[in-house]
């Protein structure tokens, strides 16, 4: 069957319960009651601070077939899920589901464990490095499942995934499970992307190499969702959990297109008291930032928030009394740890808070401008940000399909030739998040306005602002480099990539090799 | 009327970069075969250049390639780049007429018979170049625009380059004064310190108010900058209008004599005047009527 935005779904996947197509960004409606786990009872006299992995699992006890849970606040420099799963695979387990909202190239040894049969499901809304190379090749028996930050929060809020153990990597614990992500050596900031796992898992377990005294303050989670707490000697690398500083790219052509999007942005007539803003890390967002930040200092404009990762570069907007809030569910860089644990305007949220459609509200909602990315775009201003030009996963939603669901405009920043490849093309490999979302692409040769935003494109026109038809851009790309041969893949679906109200808007077929 | 507010400088070994070259909006871009390309690469660079020519769309920019040294490779370069059709060639080091001479019959031998003549831009950047300046750019019609050279210019007088440019003043104004006098454009040497937008926008005001026409420039952060300095304001604008109003005004009165809040409206002042609403309109900055 086909979806709302054209893409091919089988009516069955193999190891997904039941298939609903996507129907439109803001089209499903919840009929379900939140997801309740086990109520707790715990003893005046009872201890929650167990010696090692293997004492908890067999206290809990972890058995076949159960969904582990994991944050990925600690990126690249993450211990605590290769630590935990080498615990399974020591004590025999099997059929275990890895739900771990992102997946780095330190993750390798899941490849092992899947191969072993410890592991044999993944969820994840990101994945990248050797992981997600594995599962492009068909790693996996049954399909991984892609979805967004706020995706992840409203499937296990509303029981789609029940989560069995959520092993929280904890940078600071005390011994009666209050935790939070701005103390100790592998201090991370914000632990937002965990929230969700301690709400609703029926075991909690804090992984930490730091106990603080009890009370430990300031609490991001609390002892009352967590069941046992678990020292062990390191839960990661700093070098691989945050950067010393963020810098901004100096890029020429990414400059001009950060230029052209600020310009963009302020055509928009946004950039007013109250303005809410989210961008992205890296490249072009930063630096598209940087340019809002000079029009937003030249007509003394004072924001209300900025949301989503937070980077030093946003603290000091924060600081420099630009923005009233910042709203922090994943921090980048060490001013933003220490930011949080001294600002109270600086505000740590979870995933669920941060973008998940099915709450009584959540913040992207509240957004007047999202900067994105895209790895392609098609004509329909449908976004990919999944697979890369040979057709190998190479990342995931994340929030983009949230964000550019919440906000009111929402930015694709994007070189219109990356490397020898246009952006543009006529049907995206694998479809992220939806074109009716999408407002606006800026390339460094010119902004396509979605046709469903004629009111956007009157305003930047008036601008002066180098306004194309998407199509004249995708020609203008493809005159340069050529029209890029259709990626060929099979027919085995190794992912299937969800909208973040749970339905299916794409799969991911096999790659050859 | 040739708009070169901002000249900009890309490396012709860097075919990024020339892919791009069109992108960031300058007035021209110049397309380096000298000092951005090392003596090994100097043939990459040539055949990169010349196919960039020939393939990359540069769209409004004007394109300039600056060719080596007449005593180094000149003659290679304006054999491979000519035919390519440039808008213009950069001379470096142009010391005297007789340099651009040899030049234009070099660019008259390379050129195809129906191609539109290559323009010469000379680039100043030793004291023989500057006692010259004039003479240089009456050299030849093909001739359009003088450039200056600080960075060669000053190690040859044996001063220290410096950020406020105390020691180019002479040149830069012997250079302006040049082009006047043979009615061709003065650009001006480039500000090289990329990271110092301050400095940037102080060295064109500067540069502005000498009478430079343009700048050339290192880094594409750089052009918005200087095309802040060199559009005119809307005083400019403003002002031009008043004039242009005065002279129509005493025409249509049969005065022979124009004049505007009790200054007498001569010549030059209409020619400047001219020139502004020239630009303001090319540049797109004319508002409704006044």
């Amino acid at each position: 069957m086909k979806n709302a935005i054209g893409r091919e779904i089988p009516e069955t996947i193999s190891g997904i319960a039941a298939i609903k197509p996507f129907a439109g960004a803001f089209t499903a409606v919840p009929e379900m009651a939140r997801q309740a786990p086990k109520v707790k009872i715990i003893k005046p006299t009872d201890r929650k601070l167990v010696d090692s992995l293997v004492e908890v699992f067999k206290k809990i006890p972890v058995t076949d077939g159960m969904t582990l849970s994991f944050h990925h606040h600690f990126r690249n420099g993450d211990g605590v899920v290769n630590m935990v799963l080498a615990t399974a695979a020591q004590l025999g387990l099997k059929n275990l589901t890895v739900a771990l909202s992102s997946v780095f190239p330190v993750h390798a040894p899941i490849i092992d464990h899947v191969k072993n049969g410890v592991v044999t499901g993944l969820d994840t809304n990101y994945m990248s490095g050797p992981v997600a190379q594995a599962v492009s090749k068909g790693l996996f028996d049954k399909p991984v499942i892609l979805r967004t930050h706020g995706g992840r929060g409203r499937a296990i809020e509303c029981g789609q995934l029940k989560i069995d153990v959520a092993f929280i990597a904890a940078p600071a614990a005390d011994e009666y499970g209050n935790l939070n992500g701005v103390e100790g050596p592998a201090a991370c900031g914000s632990l937002g992307y965990a929230f969700p796992d301690a709400q609703y898992a029926d075991y909690v377990v804090a992984v930490t190499d730091y106990l603080g005294e009890y009370p430990l303050s300031p609490i991001s989670i609390p002892q009352t969702r967590v069941d046992y707490v678990v020292k062990v000697e390191c839960v990661g690398d700093p070098k691989g959990i945050v950067s010393g500083t963020t810098r901004i790219t100096k890029d020429p052509v990414g400059l001009k297109i950060a230029e052209t999007a600020a310009k963009v942005i302020q055509a928009t007539g946004l950039i007013k008291n109250g303005f809410a803003f989210q961008t992205g890390a890296g490249g072009a967002s930063l630096a598209t930032a940087a340019f809002v930040r000079k029009m937003m200092e030249k007509d003394s404009v004072v924001g209300s928030f900025a949301l989503g990762g937070i980077t030093g570069y946003m603290v000091d907007m924060l600081e420099s009394g630009l923005f009233k809030k910042l709203m922090d569910v994943q921090g980048f860089d060490l001013e933003a740890i220490r930011s949080l644990s001294t600002n109270p305007n600086h505000l740590e949220i979870g995933a669920d808070f941060y973008a998940s459609p099915f709450n009584a509200g959540c913040a992207v909602n509240q957004l007047d401008v999202v900067i994105l990315g895209a790895t392609e775009m098609d004509t329909d201003f449908n976004v990919n940000v999944v697979t890369g030009s040979d057709g190998v996963i190479m990342g995931g939603s994340g929030g983009h399909a949230d964000a550019a669901a919440g906000a009111k405009v929402t930015i694709i920043v994007a070189n219109l030739l990356r490397g020898r490849l246009p952006i543009i093309v006529n049907k995206v490999l694998t479809a992220t998040t939806p074109g009716e979302t999408i407002d606006v692409l800026v390339t460094e040769r010119g902004v396509a306005v979605n046709p469903l935003r004629g009111d956007l494109k009157e305003k930047f026109l008036a601008a002066g602002l180098p306004v194309k038809d998407i199509q004249e851009l995708k020609q203008l790309a493809e005159k340069i480099a050529g029209a890029p041969k259709a990626i060929k893949t099979g027919e085995n679906i190794v992912a299937v990539v969800e909208y973040r109200d749970g339905t299916i808007i794409d799969v991911v077929r096999q790659v050859e090799g | 009327m040739d708009l070169r507010r901002s000249m900009l400088f890309i490396p012709g070994n860097n075919p990024g970069m020339l892919q791009n070259g069109g992108v960031f909006g300058a007035d021209s871009v110049i397309l380096d075969l000298e000092d951005a390309v090392a003596p090994m690469e100097k043939d990459a660079a040539r055949f990169l250049v010349a196919q960039a020519l020939r393939t990359v769309d540069y769209g409004a920019s004007e394109t300039v390639v600056r060719i080596n040294p007449l005593d180094t490779f000149a003659a290679v370069d304006i054999k491979a780049i000519v035919p390519c059709c440039p808008d213009a060639i950069l001379v470096p080091k142009v010391e005297s007429a007789a340099d651009i001479h040899q030049v234009v019959a070099m660019i008259a031998a390379a050129e195809k018979p129906d191609q539109t003549p290559v323009k010469i831009i000379a680039l100043l950047e030793t004291p023989c170049g500057i006692v010259e300046a004039y003479h240089i750019a009456k050299a030849d019609p093909r001739v359009v625009a003088l450039a200056l050279g600080a960075e060669d210019y000053t190690a040859g007088l044996g001063a220290m380059r410096t950020k406020e440019g105390t020691e180019i003043f002479t040149a830069r104004t012997i250079v302006i004064n040049a082009a006047a006098a043979a009615n061709v454009q003065s650009i001006d040497t480039p500000y090289t310190d990329a990271n110092d937008e301050e400095g940037l926008l102080a060295d064109t005001q500067l540069a502005k108010r000498l009478g430079f026409k343009g700048k050339l420039s290192i880094n594409p952060r750089q052009i918005d900058v200087i095309h802040s300095v060199f559009n005119p304001s809307l005083n400019d604008i403003d002002w031009a209008q008043q004039v242009i109003h005065a002279i129509r005004k005493a025409e249509a009165e049969g005065s022979g004599v124009a004049s505007l809040n009790g200054k007498m409206v001569d010549l030059p002042i209409v020619n400047r005047a001219e020139r502004i609403l020239h630009l303001a309109e090319l540049l797109g900055l004319m508002g409704g009527e006044k």
